[in-house]
Formats: C-alpha cells, structure tokens, sequence
C-alpha cells in the first residue's frame, strides 16, 4: 500500500509498503477513505518530537471502512464506516473506566521509554514517535487498529466522511479545551492560536454559553475565519500588546478563560518569544511557552487556563508565581476522544456544529510532502488538509 | 508500579542468636574496658556499649548479612482481587506473563516443575512447593532440590480502596550457596532481577486487564533508510 513515511525534519516521502495485517486479538483492519494533517503533525514534521524512526507511518487523523476483525473483536464487523480515536485505549483499565481515556494504562507497548522521561505512560498514539508506542499511523491506504472494540466509531450514512472526519481529534480536542473552562454567563474567553483547534474551542466555547470570545493569532486569513465561521473578535498579535488589549476588551478584568492552542512551537514578537528561538536553537530549551506565559498574565483572577496545545519538555520561565497569586486553574493533557466523539456526533447531526467549514484543501494522499510543506508556511490561506488515498 | 529497596543494605532484623552474642561480648568489653582504667580501656567500654546499645535495639549493621528481598515489586490492577489469584494461583498461566519461563507444569495442590530460559539458548529447570497459602490473600513457595535455583517468593494480593482494583506485591528471596552468587537463577533474571520481574508485572497487568499485550510487532512502514 502507500503510506506518508517520516524520514527526518521536513522530510515526508509517500512510499510502498506492505498491508498492515492483525496483531493481536481485539484488531481491525480499516481501508482509510479519509486523513488529515493535524498541527502536532508539524511538530513531528519539524522535528520538535524525540523518537522517531526513518521510515514511520504518520498520521492519527483518518477514518475508513472495516475490512477485518480479530477474534475478540465484538463491536465491528467487516464493512462498519468508522472513525477512528487518535488515541489508542484498552477501555478497561482504571483510566478508561474513569473516562480518561487517553491516560490508559494498557496501549503503550513503550510506556517503559516514557515513564523514564514523564514518570508515568499515557495512552499510546497512532503515528505518533515510539514514544507513545511507535504505531504506524492512518496517513496511508490501510491502518491496523487496535483496541478497536473500544475505540472506533460508526458514523451513520447520512454524514460525509469530511462532517465525521475531525471527530477523531481536533473537533474534540476543541470542545475539551472549552469544556475544561466551565463557561458561566457573561464569560469572556481568550483562545491563543486559530488553527483548526482554536476554531472549535472557539465555537465550543460559544456552544457552552460563553459570551464574547476573542481569538488571538497573526494570520489574516485565520483571524477572519474565526471571526466569520467562529462569531469571534479578531487580535493580530503583531498589532498590539496582547496583555494591555486584552485588558482593555475586558474591562479592565482580563478573560475568564484563556485557551492556549498552539502549544510548544508558538511564534511572538516580544523578548521572552525571541529568547525562547534562541534557547530552543541553541537546543537549550524543548518548548517555547511564550503563549502559555502571555495566557497566564492575561487571564481574570481565579480564572482558567486551559492548555490543548502540546507540550514536551521541561519548560522556561513559566510566570508560575502569577498563577499562583491569581489562584489559576490550569487544565491540559491529551484530548480523552473518547469520551467526546458520540455527544459531539450528536451536535454534528443537530446542524449545532459544521466541522467541515474549516478545510481549505483536498489532495491526494500522493501530494502529502507538498501538503506538509503548505501547511507548514501557512502558504494558500491553508488552514486545514484533508488527504484522500 | 512501585519499588521497594531492591537489595537491601545491609541493616536488617538481627537473628537472635547474634542479639545475644552481640549483647554478652559487648557486655563483657564494657566491664573489662572499664576495669583497665585507661585509653585503650575506655575505648573498648564504648565499643562494647555500643554491642550492648545495638543487641537492645535488635538491628545494628549486620556482621551475618542476612539478605533481604532480592526484589519487592508492586503493581495495582484494575481486577478484583478473586480473579487475579485465580489466575495466578493457576501457575501453568505464568508463562503468559513472564517472559524468561518456557513452561511450568503442576503435578498437585503442592508441588509443581518450573522450566525458563537461561542465557546462550539453554535452560534451568526446578521443582517448586507452595509452604503458604491463603487463597485471595498471598501464595509462598520455595524452590526444592538443586541448590543452584534455591529460592522462595510470596505474591500477595490486597483489594485497593475505593474500586481501585488490586495490589500485587512479588517477594523473591534468594540466598545462593556461599561463593555462588553466579548460581543459574541469578542468569535466568540477568543483572536487573527488580526490573525483570517489573516488567513480568506490568505485562500481567496487561494480560489482565487488556486481555493482550501491545504490541506493534511485525507492522509496516517504510525503509529505514535516511537522506535521498
């Protein structure tokens, strides 16, 4: 089969390569009618994520159709349209049977590699480096899925694979990240970063009642659709003095919540963003948390930050002595897709959420090095990728 | 999963033959010491005080080294606690999660003949009884037979609070002939026995709870080749 292959930073290759086949006994195989580049693909892309190999199946966005079921797989049968969770979970483990799925105990055939860096092992990933389990991802004709009597879901005829698609990540990782910030009335909230993520933590955040969400990023084109598609007020950080603007949208109070989506590779004007390239060049530095820094000076005493950006390593300069003054909530961690994907199915159904109104470009699963160099430098108002092999 | 000391230092419950010994000839240096009204007098009473001191206490510096665990291992399964000792006290299942045993076979309620691979493709076999059991509670056994596989082990089995599952804690003892720290079971663990025997839990956990192993072995991706 084809499949999008990493071989270092900035280099994706589309190669030839044998069908996957079952391992173990709760596998499916799904022939894949849709993929999408994510924005953590980038960070793989650039070579920002540890453990990778040459050679590595990318991609943990896609779904498809069942072409073949283990022996204790009981949920699937061969030809179910399904969408698939990013991340892997057994669903019996005392994570995923405290919905916490994407913290399962069981999926991650490495979890030894990454309890030495984290202590403990989350789930593993599709596609995602060896260490979250080095699985071959579902940028490809065909993916082996397992745990798929817990994680897959059946998606009904009436939705096209691009309403159903973004259900295996970014739609509800969006919606987490809302979520996490228990909008009240009258909440103002502030979401960092308008890429697909920030676009549905923008429209959750309206869906869970917030009042007025103001969408922060650089990018004209990502701003507008924010604006038009999310019903949010616009901030071109290049413009403004984010902390002092925000203050002032605000009364003087700053947001009540304070959405981070864009996570370790974040791009700023001021000093600290310009320290954090040199450090990280310097391989000085793993992350750059300048938005985290800007979310947690911003945001309203007692209020929220909620992180679905991601982070990897030991960060700097962190203001955590003004988290603590304002006595901060901080929400982060990989998205629980699981618990997500059948409440928000049901919004998609409802006409309350339009997922598809975020992609701007369809390509073959052949144009993959192309589509990653794009999405990279944000060329073409790209603002999401879906790939069809 | 949780560690407690892998190879114990050398402080340890005395025997109490060796709490007497170090109570009487301490004893004895502290009223010889004393009586030589000198130096060298005054410092064999501080010794011997100090033997009397630690004979008191009933643990000192060991001058027997009598070995703790060589390894105490601890991992929670979301499982109650009946299952998990039915499987394990099961022991034809161990291979299942063990890695280095090739086969265990049960002869009775008692006495069963355990098989694992040693290093360089061969293997080291014994006989094993159980001398404790409590069933859902612990199992003690102890190798019989060739001293060089000589060891005991308790697993013991604790229901966690609040619907968390159960602890399983793996005791392994063993005190190879003297001038036989090589003997065949240390080779079976290989240098790490603690961190064997952690992962042997972890993949139980996931036989358990999971019904499998994760794994991605034999999946495609491309070449390992790098560069064009």
């Amino acid at each position: 089969m084809k499949a999008v292959c990493w071989y270092g930073t900035g280099d994706v290759r589309v190669e030839t390569v044998p069908d996957p086949a079952l391992i173990n006994p709760r596998d499916a195989i799904v022939k894949v009618t849709s993929t999408a580049i994510c924005g953590s693909d980038l960070h793989l892309y650039g070579g920002f994520i540890p453990m990778m190999k040459a050679g590595d199946i990318l991609g943990h966005e896609f779904m498809g159709d069942v072409i073949e079921v283990g022996p204790e797989c009981h949920t699937l049968r061969v030809g179910d349209r399904v969408v698939v969770p990013f991340a892997i979970a057994c669903g019996r483990c005392f994570f995923c049977t405290r919905d916490l799925w994407s913290l399962c105990d069981n999926s991650n055939p490495n979890a030894e590699m990454l309890e030495k860096v984290y202590g403990f092992s989350g789930a593993g990933l599709f596609g995602y480096s060896h260490l979250y389990g080095g699985y071959a991802g579902g940028q490809a004709e065909y993916v082996r899925v397992p745990f798929a009597d817990v994680g897959p879901m059946k998606v009904p005829d009436s939705l096209t694979d691009d309403q159903a698609l973004f259900l295996s990540d970014i739609l509800p990782t969006g919606y987490m990240a809302a979520e996490v910030c228990r909008i009240q009335p009258g909440d103002v909230v502030a979401v960092w970063g308008c890429g697909p993520v920030g676009q549905f933590a923008i429209k959750s955040a309206f869906m869970l009642g917030a009042e007025r969400v103001i969408a922060i990023d650089r990018f004209p084109e990502r701003l507008a659709l924010a604006a038009s598609y999310g019903g949010a007020e616009a901030m071109n950080y290049e413009d403004v003095d984010v902390f002092e603007e925000l203050k002032e949208r605000t009364g003087g109070r700053g947001p009540d919540a304070c959405i981070d989506a864009v996570g370790t590779e974040a791009h700023g004007t001021s000093v600290d963003a310009l320290y954090d390239r040199a450090k990280q060049a310097m391989m000085l530095e793993t992350d750059r948390p300048h938005v985290l820094r800007q979310a947690i000076n911003a945001c309203r005493k007692g209020g929220t930050v909620s992180i679905p950006g991601v982070y990897g390593g030991v960060l700097d300069k962190v203001p955590f002595g003004a988290a603590f003054a304002k006595g901060l909530t901080l929400k982060m961690g990989q998205t629980h897709v699981h618990r997500y994907m059948r409440p928000l199915l049901a919004r998609i159904l409802q006409d309350a959420i339009d997922p598809t109104a975020i992609i701007s470009h369809r390509m073959r699963l052949e144009e993959a090095p192309g589509a990653y160099r794009m999405w990279r430098d944000k060329q073409d108002g790209c603002t999401k990728i879906v790939l069809q092999p | 999963m949780s560690r407690r000391a892998t190879l114990q230092p050398p402080v340890t419950t005395m025997r109490e033959a060796e709490r007497w010994g170090s109570a009487m000839s301490g004893g004895a240096l502290l009223v010889y010491g004393l009586r030589r009204r000198s130096l060298g007098g005054a410092l064999l009473s501080v010794v011997g005080g100090g033997l009397v001191y630690r004979a008191t206490l009933g643990r000192g510096p060991s001058l027997t080294r009598v070995a703790g665990p060589l390894v105490d291992r601890c991992i929670t399964i979301n499982r109650p606690v009946e299952d998990i000792y039915r499987f394990w006290r099961n022991f034809e299942n161990l291979p299942r999660f063990m890695r280095h045993l090739l086969s265990v076979t049960v002869f009775d309620a008692c006495r069963s003949h355990w098989v694992a691979r040693a290093p360089a493709g061969r293997t080291v076999e014994w006989d094993a009884e159980i001398v404790e059991e409590v069933v859902n509670e612990r199992i003690a056994w102890r190798a019989v037979g060739d001293a060089d596989v000589q060891h005991t082990g308790t697993v013991t089995f604790s229901p966690v609070p609040g619907d968390r599952g159960t602890e399983v804690r793996v005791m392994l003892h063993y005190a190879p002939p003297v001038g036989r720290l090589g003997a065949a079971l240390a080779k079976v663990f290989g240098q790490e026995p603690a961190l064997q025997v952690a992962h042997d839990l972890k993949t139980f956990k996931q036989v358990m709870e999971a019904g499998e192993t994760p794994s991605v072995a034999g999946q495609p991706r491309g070449a390992r080749r790098s560069g064009r």
